[in-house]
């Protein structure tokens, strides 16, 4: 596959200036409303604040990958002496629990670092710089990247096999 | 579809368990906006003015701003309103944090309570499913710690939920109601919800809520999110303002130590004296280290980027999460210089659910009276014999109601001292309509103050000022370079009565501002109180604050692009006022009178009596109210209000009297005078010849 350059796209969150405000969640799940600012719901949002008040826990923390069925191997974390439930601080989008799942569609979410946006929106409305852009050029193999709506359909596939997937919009298709 | 708004509330029978999902009217929007304007019409319509705090037609409601739950900054306020078992009359204590918003993404705008349940529950509202839940297992829980039991029993670490501790629970009359760091504290709501048996109120909500421009929305948002940004850069100087003040948001004591202002200003112990010469460099060496090491983080109300509020991890005491003003105040009633013992005690009294103004005053007045032996050995048993061990003590027994010292407490210092037979007054001597006030004691009699604590429908007038700077300038070129970066002030002449108001003279307190530019002043102030109070929005960011990032020329902006309306400033205006003489009129459907309105008589050392009296009169007719403060038909009329004429007419409240008519005195005297009579019995000045005197 042919070599391309890629504009990487860091945000790095300097988790101790975070106040939990969660403006961040209301300005992600406006910008992905359709029409774009016209809804906003932070539990469409893409990133998530993690927040344990009394115990000085608020983590930004972004909408990673799906993970079709739950994971076998998990964490479970222990701060400051309190001990968290598994999969507590986890990103992935996951059958586990409801973050990062679209809760009308059931579909996962994913961060997609508001490409073509000039910068996140998440990152410009955050006035107490916890989260920064980095950006960097690097040399990467040439791969199909999935768009928006590609990783939702890809979900589906991985739960109901891509042949039950076909049947149905075929059917749908028809009946329109 | 329904812009900004849910556009449904909850209705719950407490009493049957019976839950409706209401859909509201649109045109109410348009008339109250939301908030308190539509709780207002809520308890106007549905509550009989007889009804008391505590019998089960009292309705408590719990409501998010119009403007909660869309991307407006600072738009959190959960505002709980009911009938106060305090004064008798309507309440409405907010507070911030995550809990409205919350309820917005749940599908409603508010939570209407009614009747009592017969055993302790907690509400669980999950989007479409509500439930009343058991609480027999809370029963005692602390209001912070209950939040996390609930969450964790109902695995759903999202939900935000609002919780009364003991105080609420024993219906102690200065009860809160907790969620997360902040809480709704006066008038005693918490008191109605553990009357009504309620722990707390869980809400998970996962919805949309839709703007109804959502572009232009974001536009307005952004030149906002500029304005915070330069002023979180630029804080204004402290030259002539504390430092406090200086910067946007709720007043920034968590971060500031210089504590130089509050503790030489104001009074400690029972509201009784000043210390002028308090503040020294060692002690802000000490504070700074103390309030350094006891601060962990500084943290946010929902959709907010300031940071009013912190988690406290003082030594060994329990975490918990403090704001504002309660830094300072147990320190001051319990006249304890140690800033330790304050971050001790918030403590138990944020888990107990109390209020942080009015509790430490009733403590430092329960110990007045053990030092003047109404509370006797016996009543005092088993309390510790140091002043901070008293203060434990009596927080404990109060929030328990435990023996004759608990029990009288808890009914506030009002209350309390009725109960035992002493004279108005003598004890309980910084109240306004029954109610605790800021432990404010100072010189000159000043206008604005005046009438704000005369007249404010919050009873309390704390946070109720904000937008005027509190004293003059000093000097000329300080209030030139103010004035000229001052878009949030209604017009030019608001820009002169700044640049001529002097410390010293004929343009100073109390006859400068004149009675003319302090109604417009206090009423343009109180106006921006209501409108955040409907949009749900902080007063930190709009109507408390200098040059906040609110303002009369901006509000509709955001109202209009959220919700599709078409206001201009005169329309925000008769939407506001509209809600404002409904709840006035309310109030006087409950008694409220003109003999009520009457700052603490020891509040400032100078007093006026005439002028003072003159004063009002002049803004009771300036906002369109008679001389016994109750809104004329005309005013009312304007007001599309002409049933709540007709209704105040037929209950022989409004009347078609001459006497109540204002007649403008301008050549009142300016003589000060004692508001004490000559026989020791305290009493406020009225003219022999008043109407509201003959009555009584
Ligand atoms: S907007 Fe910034 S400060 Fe607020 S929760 Fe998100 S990361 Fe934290
Ligand atoms: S980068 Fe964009 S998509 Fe990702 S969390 Fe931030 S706002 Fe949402
Ligand atoms: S300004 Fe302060 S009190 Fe107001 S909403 Fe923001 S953080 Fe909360």
């Amino acid at each position: 596959m042919a070599k391309i350059k890629n504009k990487i796209r860091t945000i790095k969150i300097n988790a101790d200036l975070c106040n939990g405000c969660r403006t961040c969640e209301v300005v992600c799940s406006a910008g992905h409303a359709t029409p774009r600012f016209s809804s906003n719901n932070p539990a469409r949002a893409r990133i998530h604040v993690i927040t344990h008040r009394l115990e000085n826990i608020f983590l930004p923390v972004f909408a990673g990958e799906n993970t079709p069925a739950q994971c076998l191997g998990r964490e479970k974390y222990v701060i400051d002496g309190k001990e968290y439930s598994e999969c507590s601080f986890c990103k992935a989008s996951c059958s586990a629990r409801g973050r990062f799942i679209e809760p009308d569609s059931g579909l996962p979410l994913r961060c997609d670092m508001c490409e073509g946006e000039e910068q996140p929106l998440c990152v410009e409305w955050c006035l107490n710089k916890v989260l920064t852009l980095e950006e960097r050029e690097e040399e990467v193999e040439e791969e199909v990247k999935l768009g928006e709506m590609e990783f939702g359909l890809q979900s589906l596939v991985e739960k109901h096999g891509l042949e039950k997937l076909v049947d149905t919009i075929a059917r749908m298709s028809q009946k329109r | 579809m329904r812009y900004a708004e849910a556009g449904y509330n909850l209705e719950i029978d407490l009493a049957t368990g019976n839950i409706e999902k209401v859909e509201t009217d649109p045109k109410l929007m348009e008339l109250h906006l939301g908030g308190l304007g539509t709780d207002v019409k809520i308890h106007y319509d549905r509550v009989p003015p007889e009804t008391q705090a505590f019998d089960p037609e009292n309705l408590l409601i719990f409501s998010a701003g119009l403007l909660c739950g869309t991307p407006t900054f600072s738009a959190n306020r959960m505002l709980v309103s009911t009938i106060s078992p305090q004064t008798g009359l309507l309440c409405y204590p907010m507070a911030g944090g995550f809990w409205a918003s919350e309820l917005k993404y749940a599908g409603y705008d508010k939570v209407i309570m009614r009747n009592k349940s017969p055993k302790l529950v907690y509400i669980y509202i999950n989007n479409d499913k509500v439930e009343i839940r058991d609480a027999a297992h809370l029963k005692g829980k602390g209001a912070l710690e209950v939040q996390d039991l609930i969450r964790e029993e109902l695995n759903e670490p999202d939900a935000q939920v609002s919780a009364i501790g003991l105080a609420g629970e024993n219906r102690c009359f200065g009860a809160s109601i907790e969620q997360s760091k902040s809480s709704a504290s006066r008038g005693g709501a918490g008191a109605v919800m553990g009357d009504k048996n309620v722990k707390a109120i869980a809400v998970r909500g996962t919805k949309d809520i839709y703007l109804a421009d959502g572009p232009e929305f974001m536009k307005q948002l952004k030149i906002l999110a500029d304005w915070i940004d330069h002023r979180n850069h630029n804080p204004l100087p402290n030259k002539n303002i504390m430092t406090i003040h200086t910067g946007v948001g709720s007043p920034q004591a968590m971060k500031i130590v210089d504590e130089k202002w509050h503790t030489q200003g104001f009074a400690w112990g029972n509201s009784r004296r000043r210390r002028k010469t308090f503040w020294n460099d060692e002690l802000e060496k000490q504070w700074t280290e103390i309030q350094t090491k006891a601060l962990r983080r500084f943290i946010s109300c929902f959709n907010c980027p300031q940071q009013c509020g912190a988690l406290i991890t003082h030594e060994d005491t329990p975490r918990y999460m403090a704001k504002c003003f309660s830094k300072l105040s147990y320190m001051f009633a319990a006249e304890i210089d140690e800033q330790g013992f304050n971050w001790e005690i918030l403590e138990p009294a944020f888990q107990y659910g109390f209020d942080s103004f009015s509790t430490p005053q009733v403590l430092a007045m329960g110990v007045e009276l053990r030092k003047d032996g109404i509370f006797t050995d016996e009543d005092w048993e088993g309390c510790p014999t140091d002043i901070a061990g008293t203060f434990f003590w009596l927080l404990d027994k109060m929030a328990r109601r435990e023996g004759r010292v608990g029990d009288l407490l808890a009914d506030g210092c009002y209350g309390a001292c009725r109960r035992l037979g002493l004279p108005e007054g003598k004890y309980d001597h910084n109240n306004i309509k029954k109610h605790e006030q800021m432990c404010v004691k100072l010189g000159m009699m000043d206008p604005l103050y005046y009438l704000m604590y005369a007249t404010n429908e919050k009873v309390s007038i704390t946070q109720m000022e904000g937008n005027w700077p509190q004293e003059p300038f000093r000097e000329m070129a300080d209030r030139e370079e103010f004035v000229k970066d001052w878009p949030h002030l209604p017009d030019d002449r608001f820009k002169k009565w700044f640049l001529d108001w002097e410390p010293r003279g004929e343009f100073a307190n109390p006859f400068y501002p004149t009675k003319e530019i302090s109604a417009e002043l206090v009423d343009w102030m109180e106006m921006l109180h209501n409108i955040d109070d409907a949009l749900g929005i902080c007063c930190g960011m709009g109507s408390f604050c200098l040059k906040p990032a609110y303002h009369i020329h901006n509000y509709t902006k955001f109202i209009n692009a959220a919700t599709g309306l078409n206001l201009d400033e005169d329309g925000l205006r008769k939407a506001v006022n509209r809600s404002r003489n409904l709840h006035r009129a309310l109030q006087n459907r409950r008694g409220l009178r003109r003999k009520d309105e009457v700052p603490p008589k020891d509040h400032w050392k100078h007093r006026f009596p005439e002028y003072e009296y003159e004063l009002l009169s002049y803004y009771y007719n300036f906002k369109g109210w008679n001389m016994d403060a109750i809104p004329t038909r005309k005013r009312l009329e304007e007001l599309d209000l002409g049933y709540v004429a007709d209704d105040l007419e037929r209950r022989g409240i409004l009347k078609d009297d001459p006497d109540l008519v204002y007649v403008p005195n301008d050549n009142v005297s300016r003589e000060e005078g004692s508001i004490y009579l000559q026989d020791g019995q305290s009493d406020f000045y009225i003219p022999d010849d008043h109407v509201s005197r003959k009555e009584g």
